[in-house]
């Protein structure tokens, strides 16, 4: 048996609406026989009636409702039909949901699924990685997982905390990564994973991007280079601890994200490690983001715009001859 | 298409054939809120409240009947000139005082003031800045009441002519004709959003008109007429909870201060000052008593003494408490601790 994670999402979903009766989903189309636009709903309606419903195309509606709902007891999961469109949404997301525990002392506990990231030929508006905007602001959790195990345990625990949670799945991942099964337990929100171990260079990654990175270690292997590669798992809580204990043994720091280059995730890594560990480092951190243009619908120029392996290879290389 | 809306939209006249112990109720939570904002002004001209102080002044009729039919385990989520209606819900005057004078006692705790406090533990919703928004989160709290087999409850929330013009808005209203919540929706005309006039704001006719637009039951009200507010917001509200459409009441008044007591409201003309809709609906409630004798003058100077007194007390009590202090902060924006980031 193999499972994708699409799979996991969709099981995951499964679990929450058979073990916790206040779970509910809300979004565009994920109800009926359709299943979402990408499937992650997929019978689920049928299974659960009553608790899966299709919404207008009104994300900011949707996420009002979820916050309504969950200060009134539920605990409901909102499915964007992709990241992109959250940004209709922001204001409930990041004004209403993200200040609520401080402002009133009642937390907000809806999870706010993202279907992210670049595939082929989906262009500015249906290839967006948001989750920078997301942790910049307080009073969210924000997740990106980059494994069938992790998809699955994460969206689990998201439902359980307390908090907003926004939950950063990627869409080139929902068909090209499989499991053989699920796990019944996954390492705690805030935790880093060591995905690989190396001596020389630290690649600290996030969702899809921790494969490129993966590729480049096993491509540099044969030439000695002994790559460690940080999964953050979530980008809010940052495991600050884990990913200055690999640049402790390695010396060197590259930071690789498919967001937009200005501020953002990979730059906030560096602003740590360089506060926190500069004594640690042998060469000046780098990073890698996408390009500073809209996301290009062509496969050609959209493979050349989000970081490839062959440009972590290209930098990875040059901060190891440093 | 606007003769059809207005087939669809019933205008009350206004008429105060309520029974009058509501009458007089309202009237005295209308009491209570008017002495408390002018209170609130003078504090505010003093130098003693940081930030803005926003008034209903004008809109205490219309936000009075509000407060007044909601019931416990009611949702409501009152706006920016609802202490009326607040005071009537069964908000404590010291949540007010506390809050505009920046007590850490009171319920936001120094974290955000005046006017955007709540309970949403006891279902009061603390509205956001940005309007429109909170129409949605009512429709979701209303669901939540659903799913969990509630019977026989009714959201009510606030909002002006302003406030209406809000995508939020939009999507609010629609998703609650959609999910079929027993909700009321009270917006006041108050003719100026900040200092831009009606004509400004939108280009329809009327805008209860837009009721049958998003499936609403909609109704138009004099503001200024505390017992046409009470029949028409009490009728809307007994026939949400009798499970009705979502009903849309459209209250037309004018603000009789500023935005904010910062706003010296120099741009609302002289003109509009002599519309019907102008007049102060505590004045007019004030003389309703006086010419159908509910009570005498003594009884009316009595009421106005106690409220001094209730709102003398809340504000001697804020002023006594402590502030929030910076370094006892726990600046933490998120209720589990386990997760918390540490940026520093």
């Amino acid at each position: 048996m193999s499972i994708t994670y699409l799979e996991a999402i969709r099981e995951a979903q499964a679990k929450l609406l058979r073990d916790d009766k206040r779970v509910f989903i809300y979004g565009q189309d994920v109800g009926g026989t359709f299943g979402g636009a990408f499937k992650a709903t997929k019978g689920l309606a049928k299974e659960f009636p009553g608790r899966v419903l299709n919404t207008p195309i009104s994300e900011d509606a949707m996420v009002g409702t979820a916050i309504g709902a969950a200060i009134e007891g539920m605990r409901p999961i909102v499915e964007m039909q992709f990241a992109d469109f959250s940004s209709i949404a922001l204001n409930q997301i990041l004004n209403n949901a993200g200040t609520h525990y401080w402002r009133t002392n009642m937390p907000v506990p809806i999870t706010v699924r993202l279907p992210s990231g670049g595939t082929k030929g989906s262009g500015p508006f249906h290839s967006q990685s948001m989750e920078s905007i997301y942790a910049h602001y307080p009073g969210l959790i924000v997740m990106t997982p980059a494994t069938v195990e992790d998809a699955y345990t994460m969206l689990i625990e998201a439902v359980a905390i307390d908090d907003p949670v926004v939950y950063c799945e990627h869409k080139y991942l929902y068909y090209h990564l499989k499991a053989d099964k699920l796990p019944t337990e996954g390492l705690p929100t805030g935790k880093a994973r060591i995905t690989r171990e190396g001596r020389d260079l630290t690649i600290v990654s996030y969702s899809a991007m921790v494969h490129e990175a993966l590729a480049v270690a096993e491509q540099l292997a044969p030439e000695g280079s002994e790559i460690e590669v940080v999964d953050l798992r979530s980008v809010k809580p940052l495991d600050t601890d884990t990913v200055l204990a690999s640049v402790a043994r390695t010396g060197r720091l590259l930071c690789v994200g498919e967001s937009f280059p200005w501020g953002g995730v990979t730059a906030e890594v560096i602003a740590r490690v360089t506060a926190e560990g500069f004594h640690l480092l042998d060469a000046a951190p780098q990073r890698i983001n996408a390009k500073d243009t809209p996301i290009p619908y062509h496969p050609n120029l959209w493979s050349a715009h989000r970081p490839s392996a062959k440009e972590i290879a290209r930098k990875a290389r040059a901060l190891l001859r440093e | 298409m606007l003769q059809t809306a207005q087939r669809q939209s019933k205008t009350k006249k206004p008429k105060t054939a309520l029974p009058h112990e509501r009458f007089l109720e309202a009237f005295r939570w209308m009491l209570l809120a008017r002495t408390l904002e002018e209170k609130l002004v003078s504090l505010y001209r003093g130098g003693l409240i940081t930030g803005g102080v926003y008034i209903g002044k004008g809109q205490e009729a219309v936000s009075v009947a509000c407060g007044l039919f909601l019931k416990k385990g009611d949702i409501f989520a009152p706006l920016i000139r609802d202490q009326a209606g607040r005071s009537a819900f069964g908000e404590p005057l010291l949540d007010v005082t506390r809050t505009y004078l920046g007590s850490r006692l009171g319920p936001m705790r120094g974290r955000d003031g005046n006017i955007h406090r709540g309970r949403p533990q006891e279902s009061q919703l603390a509205m956001v800045s940005h309007l429109g928004a909170m129409i949605s989160v009512t429709v979701g709290a209303l669901m939540s009441k659903r799913f969990k087999g509630e019977k026989g409850f009714v959201g009510l929330a606030c909002i002006g002519e302003g406030g209406m013009q809000a995508g939020a808005f939009h999507e609010g209203m629609n998703i609650a004709a959609v999910e079929q919540v027993p909700l009321v929706i009270v917006a006041t005309n108050n003719h100026y959003a900040y200092s831009t006039p009606n004509d400004r704001e939108f280009a329809c006719h009327d805008l209860v008109d837009r009721a049958i637009g998003y499936g609403f039951e909609g109704y138009s009200l004099d503001g200024t007429d505390l017992g046409a507010c009470l029949e028409v917001i009490g009728g809307a509200v007994k026939r949400a909870r009798a499970g009705r459409p979502p009903q849309l009441v459209v209250a037309s008044v004018l603000r009789l201060s500023g935005h904010g007591e910062h706003d010296d409201a120099s741009y609302v003309t002289e003109e509009i000052k002599r519309e019907p809709f102008a007049c102060d609906c505590l004045k007019v409630a004030e003389q309703t008593i006086a010419d159908l004798k509910l009570v005498d003058g003594e009884t009316l100077a009595e009421w106005r003494k106690e409220a001094a007194t209730k709102v003398d007390e809340a504000i001697a009590t804020a002023q006594q408490e402590a502030p929030p202090e910076g370094d006892k902060e726990d600046w933490c924006a998120i209720s589990m601790r386990n997760l918390v980031d540490s940026p520093e």
